[in-house]
């Protein structure tokens, strides 16, 4: 993915809507979830962040 | 006292003795009758477990690349790894310039509908070392445990494929255990300009279980291209530990040169040292276990995008308006998928076109019953995700609170290993 902005949707943080390129997408906060994995190995190697809910 | 080989012309009647054994040279084809052995002659029992497997032998979904849910062709590829055309095959892409069109092509050997064709537009003949090009197949690990991988009584597999291209080349298939610190085991194949069965007979490995569960366990991969970080060893032919340098020895480049082509089809991966024929199932079936992974709501022949013309979707959904303090007036829909998800999917909305004027991306339409069908005035927001559905809020500010509604909107699911 090529992620710019992530941000959960709501304050319980079990969807992680990111923009992915062009695409808006919405993640769910589930280890078995590729995209969820990719997005916390981004985390870990500082390369994003994510937002809490507004 | 001595044997003595007895060569059998006929047997009029009556029963062959026991303790004869038959050489494989002696029995000709055509030479066993319909009615030479009686019903039940020979039970299952008598054959050995993998043999009894007369269905379901493949583990490979859609390896006659029929079905391709996402786009049947994709130009300009090569800058990211991603699932692009035909299910259930992604494409690797990594620290290469080269550039190629993925596309579910009419071609294909005898019996065969469809290929997947990759053609290079872009070299890249300046390989960095940790350039890789190839194709990904990842599988499941509770679909694998009949090949007792980890025990000793591991089965042998045996890999099958149909391959051809513009010209001749080489390259890697490989099987890596992602449950066992990526043990590998991988074997060359070369392609010519005709269609040719490639058959590769992996030996059983005694190490490493693969987990019972939905998470990726085993891979095949193709290496296409690849620089020194996986060809500057020696190729892994026995399962062994990760050893990168090992992976991809002695292939040539597929972005040598934008002459270059690769066509696939009849991918089988099954148990026993003999590549049976390939086991060709009904579209309806392979595209049922696709959809565990991939799925939208969107027509075949028509693809997940902004735009699509309402009636080329299955797009319309029930929906209640509430009202939620300080977030605005919320439609809340929601779709159970076809079939459950291998886990909680990636959901990715679009806007429909034909209901209400606009354009604008992500926003789903709404049945105003004073105004008829409109873009709503704000984002659609995905509110659920399970691996059995999902919901979304649509929000519009004319929507009456306690109403009943219809919505409308594009969108796709993508739980993929």
């Amino acid at each position: 993915m090529n992620i710019s902005e992530a941000q959960y949707t709501t304050a319980e943080k079990n969807i992680i809507r990111v923009v992915d390129g062009s695409n808006t997408r919405y993640i769910p906060v589930d280890p078995n979830n590729k995209d969820y994995v990719e997005i916390l190995e981004q985390v870990a190697a500082g390369t994003l962040t994510i937002k809490d809910a507004d | 006292m001595a044997r003595t080989k007895l060569k059998l012309k006929s047997i009029a009647s009556g029963t062959i003795p026991g303790r004869i054994k038959i050489a494989n040279e002696n029995i000709t084809a055509g030479s066993v009758d319909s009615d030479a052995m009686g019903a039940g002659a020979i039970s299952p029992a008598k054959l050995s477990d993998f043999a009894q497997s007369l269905t379901n032998r493949n583990v490979i979904i859609n390896g006659a690349m029929n079905v391709a849910q996402r786009q049947v062709s994709v130009t300009g590829l090569g800058a990211s790894s991603g699932y692009f055309t035909v299910d259930r095959f992604k494409m690797v892409c990594n620290n290469t310039a080269g550039r190629f069109t993925m596309t579910q092509t009419a071609d294909g050997p005898s019996g065969f509908a469809n290929c997947l064709k990759l053609d290079c537009t872009t070299a890249d003949t300046s390989i960095a070392s940790n350039e890789e090009f190839g194709i990904l197949y990842r599988m499941e690990g509770q679909d694998l445990q009949h090949f007792k991988k980890g025990t000793s009584g591991a089965y042998k597999t045996t890999l099958s494929f149909y391959v051809k291209g513009n010209a001749a080349a080489t390259y890697v298939a490989e099987l890596m255990d992602s449950d066992n610190s990526s043990r590998h085991i991988g074997a060359t194949f070369n392609v010519t300009t005709d269609w040719t069965r490639v058959e590769i007979t992996f030996p059983g490995d005694t190490t490493g279980t693969l987990d019972d569960d939905s998470n990726a366990s085993l891979d095949l991969q193709f290496f296409l291209h690849a620089g020194s970080n996986n060809t500057s060893g020696t190729l892994q032919t026995s399962w062994g530990s990760l050893v990168q340098a090992n992976r991809a020895v002695g292939i040539s480049s597929f972005f040598d040169s934008t002459d270059r082509t690769f066509f696939i089809t009849g991918i089988q991966l099954e148990v026993g040292e003999t590549a049976t024929e390939f086991e060709h199932e009904t579209f309806n079936a392979t595209r049922y276990k696709c959809l565990r992974y991939y799925e939208t709501n969107y027509e075949d022949g028509y693809y997940p995008a902004d735009g699509v013309t309402y009636s080329n979707t299955y797009s319309t959904f029930p929906g209640n308006c509430y009202h939620q303090t300080g977030g605005g007036r919320y439609i809340m829909t929601s779709h159970r998928f076809l079939v459950q998800k291998r886990t909680s999917p990636s959901m990715t909305l679009y806007r429909v076109a034909g209901l209400g004027s606009g354009s604008t991306a992500n926003r789903w339409s709404w049945f105003n019953y004073s105004a008829g069908w409109e873009l709503t005035d704000d984002s659609t927001e995905v509110g659920e995700i399970s691996s059995q559905h999902h919901g979304a809020l649509v929000r519009d500010t004319e929507a009456n609170v306690n109403e009943a509604l219809v919505v409308a909107g594009g969108w796709q699911a993508d739980a993929e290993l």
